[in-house]
């Protein structure tokens, strides 16, 4: 695979226009992760309504990978119920994890189908987890909270 | 020296005649040949991806040569055994090439004793050595003054004796251009009579720029300071001399010159080695253990608790060898040479700001920048090293452990590309033109 595959328009369109990103009010949750091999960071809110992520709010530093990774994911996730979103999480993580050999299901993980070829390069991975882990542990915070 | 049966060492005081191993070292240095060079390093020679590699991250950790590799190889496969008490024949050849390692690397450095090179795992810990021991001596309100341009070794374990003992943490600022703002120093009064310990780098890791570390150790010794050095980035490069440096104490490590990985070195003038506590307690560095109490050794054995790198020293004093037949100067001279031309050819990239000195004047042979496209949109570095390594070429992305000095400069991290003595003009063509591609692919997509 060449890495210009890699970089796939998606990518760099959610890279340049990232969506959902700053950070908003309300918010029952805010965490902040950080990568410390390359210096990526990510401080991120959740808003939940019973069920349902009624948003999510970000802002980060890093490279194109983990800065349009957070923005698909917000797409993803934003308007669903946590245990959905969740299930999501397990997924988009089994397809980083599989050096490429998961097939990704389109029709849930939509735009996050690009980041199938990312997982064929081991050092990029945790650039395309970094927002996916930090939302769910804002919302894992944002339940306890609630609870 | 032997207390009550303790441990042996043989006596290497005497330097002047010191050759270990069968690498005799020439008496006329040889002429300046990079591709000679280049096939000692076996790895060189290797792909990545289909294109050959061009390794342009020796700050980070430097290639070996097949020597070094060797002198390892044979060590453990003919001479292995532990240092310093096993009492039997290999157990002597251990101790002896174990020491004459120490001796090796007390010439290389121009120390005035091999005693007074501490073998540790790397400069990190050295560093920390130096934290922790002469931390044993400080009152709150005391001052340990380093610098923005720290690599994080040489900040973290200050931070954690400043919170240890109370004392006070300060720093030189750098200027715009990446040198030591000695001015801004002088006017705040940054060293002062309450400073006790000042610790900066010889040469930075990420702006490459060369500190006058005889100006700061007179700065310092003026007011009764000790004098710390990372040296980890300069004596690679540089014929650094313990005899004029100026320092008290100099930390490096060995996989940056050409040595193996898990050995670095504390080199401490002797009068002050010997007025230490220990740092870590354990076998080799005591002369009577009790139940209630022990009794140290002299130094360096103080400071060397458990089986030291016994191989890795040996690699080391092989490197020390390699770079000595080389010659020290000539390694300068080539590298000066490389940054220079890479200076100027990056300096041609539009939408390419450099981080640190753009003349190749009191420099070293690293080079960090930053990209925009033409747009003006930041690439990010680690975006541009994948780039990069899709075409072969191998460079760091990140801060490069040293945060703070990023933030100094406004940006959240760097690429960097640096040099050694086997790195090509051509090579420092490939990376212009693989960072003009960087600029063009994510610039072009648009």
């Amino acid at each position: 695979m060449k890495v210009e595959d890699l970089y796939q328009e998606i990518i760099l369109d959610h890279y340049r226009a990232k969506h959902h990103s700053g950070l908003r009010e309300p918010f029952d949750a805010e965490v902040q992760h950080v990568n410390p091999t390359c210096g990526d960071e990510v401080r991120l809110r959740v808003h939940l309504v019973g069920d349902t992520v009624a948003d999510v709010s970000y802002e980060a530093m890093g490279c194109s990978i983990s800065q349009a990774s957070t923005s698909v994911m917000t797409d993803l996730v934003i308007g669903h119920d946590v245990a959905y979103d969740l299930d999501l999480y397990e997924e988009f993580l089994a397809m980083m994890q599989s050096r490429g050999q998961i097939e990704p299901n389109e029709e849930r993980l939509e735009d996050g189908v690009a980041f199938a070829g990312v997982a064929q390069f081991p050092a990029r991975v945790k650039c395309a987890l970094i927002g996916w882990s930090a939302f769910r542990d804002a919302v894992i915070r944002a339940q306890s909270a609630s609870s | 020296m032997s207390i009550n049966g303790g441990p042996e060492y043989p006596a290497t005081t005497d330097l002047s005649d010191v050759a270990v191993g069968n690498l005799a070292l020439a008496e006329e240095p040889i002429a300046f040949d990079v591709d000679a060079i280049r096939a000692d390093f076996p790895i060189l020679e290797r792909t990545v991806g289909g294109w050959p590699l061009i390794y342009l991250d020796s700050a980070n950790s430097s290639q070996k040569p097949r020597v070094v590799v060797e002198a390892i190889e044979d060590h453990y496969l003919n001479h292995n055994a532990n240092v310093a008490r096993a009492m039997h024949m290999l157990g002597a050849e251990a101790t002896e090439a174990f020491e004459a390692a120490r001796a090796q690397l007390a010439k290389f450095i121009g120390a005035n004793r091999s005693e007074e090179v501490v073998f540790t795992k790397n400069a990190s810990e050295a560093l920390n050595l130096c934290a922790y021991t002469l931390g044993a001596s400080l009152r709150p309100g005391d001052e340990i003054v380093i610098s923005v341009m720290e690599h994080h070794s040489n900040i973290v374990p200050w931070q954690l004796l400043a919170q240890r003992t109370g004392a006070v943490l300060r720093w030189f600022d750098v200027t715009d251009e990446g040198r030591l703002d000695l001015d801004k120093a002088a006017a705040e009064g940054l060293v002062n009579e309450r400073t006790k310990i000042i610790s900066v780098a010889h040469v930075s890791n990420v702006l490459g720029t060369v500190n006058p570390i005889s100006e700061i150790a007179a700065l310092g010794h003026a007011v009764g300071a000790t004098v710390v050095v990372d040296a980890s980035q300069a004596v690679p490069q540089l014929a650094v001399n313990m005899a004029t440096l100026g320092a008290d104490l100099v930390a490096f490590t060995g996989h940056k010159m050409v040595g193996p990985t898990g050995i670095g070195v504390l080199w401490g003038r002797y009068e002050l080695l010997a007025g230490l506590p220990p740092f870590l307690g354990g076998g080799e560095m005591i002369e009577i253990v009790t139940m209630e109490r022990s009794t140290y050794a002299p130094p360096p054995h103080r400071f060397e608790a458990g089986t030291p790198p016994i191989a890795q020293a040996v690699g080391l004093s092989a490197a020390a060898q390699y770079l000595t037949a080389i010659g020290m100067d000539q390694i300068t001279a080539h590298e000066r040479d490389i940054t220079a031309y890479a200076l100027e050819g990056l300096r041609s990239l539009p939408g390419l700001r450099l981080l640190g000195p753009a003349e190749p004047v009191d420099r070293g042979g690293a080079v960090s920048f930053t990209l925009t496209t033409p747009d003006g949109q930041p690439i990010h570095p680690h975006d541009v090293s994948h780039l990069l390594d899709s075409r072969g070429i191998a460079v760091r992305a990140g801060h490069h452990c040293a945060r703070p000095l990023h933030e100094r400069f406004g940006v959240q991290s760097s690429t960097r590309a640096s040099f050694y003595l086997y790195t090509t003009r051509a090579e420092i063509d490939a990376l212009v033109d693989g960072v003009d591609y960087t600029i063009s692919f994510f610039g072009g997509l648009r």
